[in-house]
């Protein structure tokens, strides 16, 4: 009968049918009320909880036969968290695993949002470590939770302000703090702020998942997340002097790589699956020679 | 005849419960996102009448002895179709609107006030009651036009049988925002969801 020996000892997914329907109730209403967060009984999955266990649960109550599952961590799918989560769903599932963007049909992201524009017919589901944006302002969840009621956000302004008298700009960079369809603010996870205008309308549905905070929430498509900001001094993301040293692509988020112990480093793209698409489209940058030999 | 009623309880329920739930889910889950596209929906139950397939596979994917569901008292009092509810999904049926996670509601045309149901509160506006509302049909009455979350400009859905107060109930739910209900129209042809973020008019 059973012709997966090995899935024989879990169910599909890992999770049982009751927690799956757990979640997926409270997917619904997290669609129907964009940027709360809903509460949810989070469950014990076989890894820590730094791992994105709230992202996890998500994908393994949405993820069916059918699907083709990307993972990334940081814009990569070679990192030992990317990596551990497919060959987990791999093993769990069975389903299709892709490192294309494109392909996907559900992406499991942490720090990131791909390059490339999402379309219809794809989830972006984000591992979340503090949902709660106002956490900093506030330890008390049944205070926080009074702030979102009463949509006192006030406080969140002041904080924003205090950094650009500090610094004559706002200087949070990561989970930089979106409001959603006008009402909820909500963390957009530690994603770079360069990300957040992708938020924005997006085509595809976007779901959170924070395992030990327990809550869940999304983002519908066509829906407006805007950046908090001041009229004298208007969100504004990340840029970037230089090109890609690879792919020679601008307008996309870069890391810092070192490329020897003498200090030499290169600034390349955070979505490997971009540039590596850009580099087979024939794009080249200019240390595209130099960074395959370092690489042999 | 009885013998027959006794075992339909029984019968009827998903063939392979673990994927046609995933599917059913996944289903429900697009008509959420996109408010006025028609997500179409394979037979995967069997429930008695006067519920349609689209509802009995709902309840099979979403219901579990953790929700409450609310039936129209003409539906509350048949053991047929109650029994077949708590055996395929031991939900608890429920005598109060308030009181419901779910509600199914056969008889579109005398849908109750979307105020006699959960609501959910200002600090946990999930804790509201979803509404699967049986219709005619989802594409042979006047033309109503969408806006908001999940919807690229505008869509238009042309559901019939609804009641003739249906977009000023919608337009009272809208306002109660971050509270209010959520909508599920079904026909055999399939679903359209309606968030309490969706704007609705006639046109
Ligand atoms: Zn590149």
């Amino acid at each position: 009968m059973n012709t997966h020996g090995e899935l024989a000892t879990y169910n599909f997914a890992y999770l049982d049918e009751q927690t799956k329907r757990m979640i997926r109730r409270a997917i619904l209403k997290a669609i129907a009320i964009p940027g709360y967060q809903v509460p949810f009984a989070s469950r014990e999955m076989p890894m820590p909880y730094g791992w994105g266990t709230g992202g996890v649960q998500v994908t393994a109550a949405v993820i069916g036969p059918d699907d083709t599952l990307k993972v990334i961590d940081q814009g990569a799918d070679d990192t030992t968290n990317a990596v551990s989560i497919r060959a987990f769903f791999q093993k769990v599932t069975n389903v299709a695993v892709t490192t294309s963007t494109r392909q996907a049909t559900i992406i499991q992201t942490r720090h990131r949002i791909p390059e490339e524009q999402l379309g219809e017919n794809q989830i972006l589901v984000y591992q979340v470590p503090i949902p709660e944006p106002l956490r900093f302002l506030e330890p008390r969840e049944t205070e926080t939770r009074k702030m979102h009621a009463l949509e006192e956000y006030g406080l969140m302004h002041v904080k924003l302000y205090e950094d650009i008298a500090r610094n004559g700009h706002i200087a949070t960079t990561y989970a930089y703090p979106v409001k959603v369809e006008g009402r909820y603010v909500m963390d957009p996870s530690p994603t770079p702020k360069f990300d957040n205008p992708k938020m924005h309308m997006s085509q595809a549905l976007q779901l959170f998942g924070a395992g030990r905070e327990k809550r869940i929430y999304a983002i519908p498509p066509y829906t407006e997340v805007v950046s908090l900001d001041f009229e004298d001094h208007p969100f504004e993301v990340q840029t970037f002097k230089d090109p890609c040293a690879l792919c020679a692509a601008t307008g996309v988020y870069l890391d810092e790589v070192i490329l020897d112990d003498k200090g030499s480093r290169m600034f390349v793209c955070s979505d490997t699956d971009h540039c590596e698409n850009r580099r087979n489209e024939g794009h080249h940058g200019h240390l595209s020679g130099q960074a395959l030999e370092a690489q042999q | 005849m009885l013998q027959a009623e006794n075992t339909s309880v029984y019968l009827g329920g998903f063939v392979q419960p673990v994927f046609d739930a995933q599917t059913v889910f996944r289903q429900v889950m697009n008509a959420m996102a996109r408010p006025g596209t028609i997500t179409r929906f394979d037979a995967l139950t069997t429930p008695p009448a006067p519920l349609i397939s689209v509802t009995g596979s709902i309840a099979a994917a979403l219901f579990d002895h953790d929700t409450s569901v609310w039936l129209e008292p003409a539906q509350a009092s048949q053991p047929a179709l109650t029994g077949w509810l708590t055996f395929n999904t031991s939900t608890k049926i429920v005598a109060q609107g308030f009181d419901a996670d779910f509600a199914i509601v056969t008889d579109a045309g005398a849908l109750p006030s979307l105020e006699s149901f959960a609501q959910g509160t200002q600090e946990f506006p999930d804790r509201s009651t979803t509404i699967i509302l049986q219709v005619e049909s989802l594409d042979q009455g006047p033309r109503l036009v969408l806006e908001g979350p999940g919807i690229k400009e505008k869509a238009f859905i042309s559901p019939s049988g609804l009641p003739d107060q249906f977009c000023e109930q919608c337009s009272a739910n809208r306002q109660r925002f971050p509270r209010g209900v959520d909508l599920l129209l079904v026909s055999t042809q399939g679903l359209i969801g309606l968030p309490r973020t969706v704007k609705i008019s006639r046109g």
